[in-house]
């Protein structure tokens, strides 16, 4: 199956959970900014949580879907439409042949994710479909979706089969499975764009001034014009070490906040480099990451401090409920 | 600092920081090699990435399947006796430069800088024998250290918005090689044609930790 694109957007992207296994080779892990999003928009149409489905930014691509197709959209409300019809997000739905998948503008968050049953085939690229731009590997050639690309779609499982088989003999032949999430799991984000993230306290916190310290829990951050998925540059109070330092490069992690001479923190998110040698004053809790990759471009963050016992709790609060949800598709399959 | 000096700290929710030592030298990028390897032998369960830096190691763990207090017990066990570890073999590689003009922009403000020639930049460049500390950065990029001291020059104020792939650059003390086209601040020298990573290779990374490096210049 060919799915065709008639218009790009503005940054479409083949996205899975990223290239693990290869960070002492200097490779980032990439993969989706919003993971829970990808995760649970696969579940919906019956892939495996790690199969790669597409990462629509804010301005989503026109799509020609040529055969029929289970599909679902997760994450960020871009108001998506089939034929020109509102499509539910977070259900399965059925698209008959020749329909045209397309999006409004972005109404809450900032990346939605499409899960097409089967997954979409791209070869693999050190174990993952991800694409990184920058390297100009994985994905669908290295690079953004442009038009007139055809994408090959994989042979859905025999789950998708049983989920499209629900999906057709239900009255709106779509299926919402994802309305048993509990609230430990955000299908999709509020239309607020002042999110609070929870965050450690990063090694060099303890270096920073008392006024850095407070300002850092106490103000709003100001997602910049030129984040992208390597990372968010926050605009808001000056953060400054207390006496300044040259660090030894180390390792840094998704989430992992530094503190560049300037003064304007950058978090770092998917397509982040391996190693840093910046101060690190906060690392922002797993479990909050895929809120922050949903702030769009001037959207604000607040910190929340949370210790290393509280956060992992929580993300394995979030992991279960994934599991659950995983659970009730299949009880609901008839 | 001792032999057997191991500290772990948490890195976020969901890595390891293995703190082995404080200062960049060879007898640490040995004990960083030793516990990747010890590591690549005794693979734990939970953890995903195994990331060599100049002092440290960093171990990037799934917290679902092990809390910071699990694997950091973990570690410790298995990093054990670290002077013990056998080293894998490394490799010394030649990579032939061509210095200067456009390929290396910045080799006449490196010469002004360390009130040298060109020409006499070069040789000292070419004259030394770097060691691979770390990669990082970039897919493939090496943190080589061992550069001539008259040749340690600051980075650009402004850094680059693209660097070419095979820009051979000095950065403080270090010399490196750009593997990818990527922004940059090192200060640009020369440029190779040697592929520095390649996705369709195994292993894709031309270098690893504990490999040596010499540069030849190539006559234009």
């Amino acid at each position: 199956v060919n799915l065709r694109v008639l218009r790009a957007g503005l940054l479409t992207t083949v996205q899975d959970l990223g290239r693990t296994g290869h960070q002492h080779e200097g490779v980032p892990v990439g993969g989706a900014m919003d993971t829970a999003a990808l995760r649970v928009a696969n579940l919906l149409v019956g892939n495996a949580e790690s199969a790669a489905g597409l990462e629509v930014t804010l301005l989503g691509p026109t799509l020609e879907l040529p055969g029929d197709v289970l599909l679902s959209i997760t994450g960020a409300d871009l108001a998506p439409t089939l034929d020109e019809r509102p499509l539910l997000m977070a259900h399965a739905v059925h698209a008959p042949a020749g329909s045209q998948l397309a999006f409004g503008g972005p109404r809450a968050g900032c990346r939605a994710y499409v899960a097409f049953a089967g997954g979409i085939d791209v070869p693999l690229v050190l174990g993952s479909r991800a694409t990184y731009l920058r390297a100009g590997i994985g994905g669908l050639h290295g690079r953004a979706l442009a038009a007139d690309d055809r994408i090959t779609l994989g042979e859905p499982s025999a789950r998708s089969r049983r989920i499209a088989a629900c999906v057709a003999v239900g009255s709106s032949a779509s299926w919402s499975p994802a309305r048993f999430a509990g609230t430990a799991l955000r299908v999709l984000p509020s239309t607020g764009t002042a999110v609070e993230v929870r965050a450690l306290r990063g090694r060099h916190y303890d270096e920073l001034t008392a006024a850095s310290q407070q300002a850092l829990w106490l103000e709003p951050f100001v997602v910049s014009g030129d984040s992208d998925r390597m990372g968010y540059r926050l605009v808001g109070p000056p953060l400054a070490l207390a006496e300044p330092r040259e660090l030894v490069s180390e390792a840094v992690a998704f989430g992992t906040v530094q503190l560049p001479p300037g003064g304007n923190p950058i978090v770092l998110l998917a397509d982040r480099q391996t190693t840093g040698g910046y101060p690190r004053v906060l690392e922002v809790a797993s479990v909050d990451l895929p809120l922050l990759a949903q702030t769009p471009p001037g959207g604000q963050v607040r910190f929340r401090e949370v210790s290393l016992e509280e956060a992992q709790r929580l993300y394995l609060a979030r992991e279960q409920e994934l599991a659950r949800l995983d659970v009730g598709i299949t009880l609901q399959l008839c | 600092m001792s032999p057997d000096f191991v500290r772990i700290e948490p890195l976020g929710d969901a890595a390891i920081l293995v703190r082995l030592g404080s200062d960049i030298d060879e007898a640490t990028n040995r004990r960083v090699r030793a516990a990747c390897a010890r590591l690549e032998r005794r693979r734990l369960a939970a953890v995903s990435d195994v990331v060599a830096a100049f002092t440290t190691v960093a171990v990037h763990y799934d917290p679902a399947r092990g809390t910071f207090d699990q694997v950091a017990r973990e570690l410790s066990t298995a990093l054990d006796q670290l002077d013990q570890e056998p080293l894998p073999a490394t490799r010394t590689l030649t990579i032939p430069v061509h210095y200067g003009g456009g390929f290396g922009p910045d080799l006449e403000w490196v010469a002004a800088h360390a009130r040298l020639t060109p020409e006499e930049v070069v040789r000292r460049h070419v004259a030394g024998e770097y060691l691979v500390h770390m990669i990082g950065f970039a897919p493939g990029f090496p943190y080589l250290g061992g550069l001539d001291a008259s040749l340690v020059c600051p980075r650009r104020e402004t850094p680059r918005t693209h660097v070419p792939t095979g820009s051979v650059g000095i950065g403080g003390s270090q010399t490196g090689i750009y593997p990818i086209e990527s922004p940059g601040g090192w200060q640009l020298i020369g440029r190779t044609d040697v592929v520095l990573f390649d996705p369709a290779r195994e292993p894709p990374s031309l270098l690893a930790p504990g490999d040596r490096v010499r540069f030849v210049e190539v006559q234009a």
